[in-house]
């Protein structure tokens, strides 16, 4: 919902503070995940996931998120789906070239970077391409997995 | 400038220490010369003679021809094509390619094919989206954004591999650049987006139409603060403006375009807006060339490129270089095998 999503924007800090939290908690789950089955978790775990990142972000489910390293702002809502800031064709009103009524995804996404601790510095990560395969897939799980998987 | 190196047109030059194309906008900018470059519109046909009549008006005035992939999100001859019959001459081409249109597979391919070609140049872009064109409804692809395509024209130069990790054998020989825009919003932001670009592998940058010399100031000395003038080339966008109309209608419809209002106004106060268009130009770049940092001017004449000499001559800026064109050396052109 595109008046949420401004909303999360403005929220990034205590939404990131949130998830940082969270991630622990899926990270700490990884054991019961494991033994349930990573596989057999995707599709309620991914319905769950879409429901409440849809609600607060206009999540895309790409399978590979990168909110908090986008100042809360889902890049996947650009037209262009650009995942590396934003595009020569932002309009002076800070609106976006193709969808002329929408906030640009990346001016959002500077201004909700700023409210991050390191946010700036995330920001200027070069991301890699996007891997197509995920589309639908749940991010949450991935993390858990491979968090566990380094600390392991 | 003649290198002492000069090939026989279409082979390409020995690639100097340093350097990682071997081609001649990057000995032209690395040897400190102020460089000119412009852009070429593929025509609407597919007959090759319109190609060579369009690149011909620019002989002896540019260092590289731009050209454009479907700019503006219409349909016209392929940037690969264009490349294709105008590195056969001799041509430095820079090769532009839009992530519009093509996924990472078929971008990868041209990569490699516009360098067996004779490419030394690939501009890495975005692109517009489909609905500036005259295909709205096409499929907006968008695979790769443009920082993602400068990282893997680089992966495919430096590692010699794709992006799938497979092997190949002769990597391109590239120069790779990207463009800017110092004039959109956020402003504050655009020299971190080219500090991004930097990293991801971007040697040089054209930049958006610059009407505006004071704010190309802000954006170079914050590109200075940033630690990048080192590591990269930038040329500033100039173009014609053809009248007051136009001026307004561009600034309306071209994305990302910034015209300043006192610009508009002197236009219109003029008799003959169109000449008044082409002294604006002249001036600035003349204003450009002293903005420390910017390496060259790119110039941009959309349906006016029977300007582009006379700008270049009156402005000064080449300083009496005359740059490459087929038949510009005749003691060096005689045949040579390939060998």
């Amino acid at each position: 919902m595109y008046a949420l999503r401004l909303w999360s924007v403005r929220h990034a800090r205590g939404l990131n503070a949130f998830y940082r939290g969270f991630e622990t908690v899926l990270t700490g789950l990884h054991p019961l995940f494991k033994r349930l089955g990573y596989e057999r978790l995707e599709r309620p775990v991914a319905t769950v996931e879409h429901s409440v990142k849809g609600l607060l972000f206009d999540c895309r489910m790409c399978g590979q998120c990168v909110l908090s390293s986008t100042g809360m702002s889902c890049p996947m809502n650009c037209p262009k789906q650009l995942r590396n800031g934003p595009c020569g064709g932002v309009r002076d009103n800070g609106h976006c070239e193709v969808r002329p009524e929408m906030k640009c995804v990346w001016h959002q996404a500077i201004a909700g970077s700023a409210r991050i601790t390191g946010g700036r510095e995330a920001l200027r990560e070069v991301q890699l391409p996007v891997d197509r395969r995920l589309q639908g897939r749940s991010s949450w799980l991935r993390v858990a997995r491979e968090r566990a998987g380094a600390a392991a | 400038m003649i290198f002492e190196d000069e090939p026989v047109p279409g082979y390409p030059l020995p690639i100097l220490p340093g350097h990682t194309s071997p081609g001649r906008l990057e000995r032209i900018l690395r040897a400190g010369q102020f460089a000119v470059t412009t852009e070429l519109a593929p025509p609407d046909s597919a007959d090759p003679e319109e190609v060579y009549q369009r690149a011909k008006i620019f002989d002896g005035y540019v260092d590289a021809i731009n050209a454009t992939d479907g700019s503006g999100a219409n349909c016209h001859m392929s940037s690969v094509a264009v490349c294709a019959l105008l590195t056969r001459l001799g041509y430095a081409l820079v090769m532009q390619i839009s992530c519009r249109d093509k996924n990472r597979i078929a971008v990868q391919g041209d990569i490699l094919g516009g360098a067996a070609m004779g490419v030394c140049n690939i501009l890495c872009l975005t692109g517009d989206g489909v609905q500036a064109g005259d295909h709205p409804q096409a499929l907006p692809v968008f695979d790769l954004d443009c920082m993602s395509l400068l990282s893997t024209a680089r992966t495919l130069r430096d590692e010699h591999r794709f992006l799938s990790g497979r092997k190949i054998t002769y990597a391109p020989r590239v120069f790779l650049g990207a463009a800017s825009n110092p004039f959109a919003q956020p402003t504050e932001w655009r020299a971190e987006r080219l500090a991004k670009k930097v990293a991801a592998g971007a040697q040089f940058v054209q930049t958006q139409y610059c009407y505006d010399v004071p704010m190309l100031k802000t954006f170079m000395s914050r590109v200075e603060d940033l630690g990048l003038l080192g590591k990269v080339f930038v040329l500033v966008g100039v173009g014609p403006l053809r009248s007051a109309k136009t001026a307004e209608w561009m600034r309306a419809n071209v994305p990302g375009l910034h015209i300043p209002e006192t610009v508009i106004k002197r236009l219109a106060g003029a008799r003959d807006g169109a000449c008044e268009g082409r002294n604006l130009c002249i001036e600035l770049i003349q204003e450009i060339r002293e903005v420390r940092g910017v390496s060259g001017v790119h110039i941009m004449a959309y349906r006016q490129e029977d300007s582009v000499p006379d700008i270049i001559e009156r402005s000064g800026i080449l300083r009496g270089r005359v740059p490459w064109y087929p038949g510009r050396d005749p003691q060096v052109s005689g045949p040579r095998s390939a060998a």
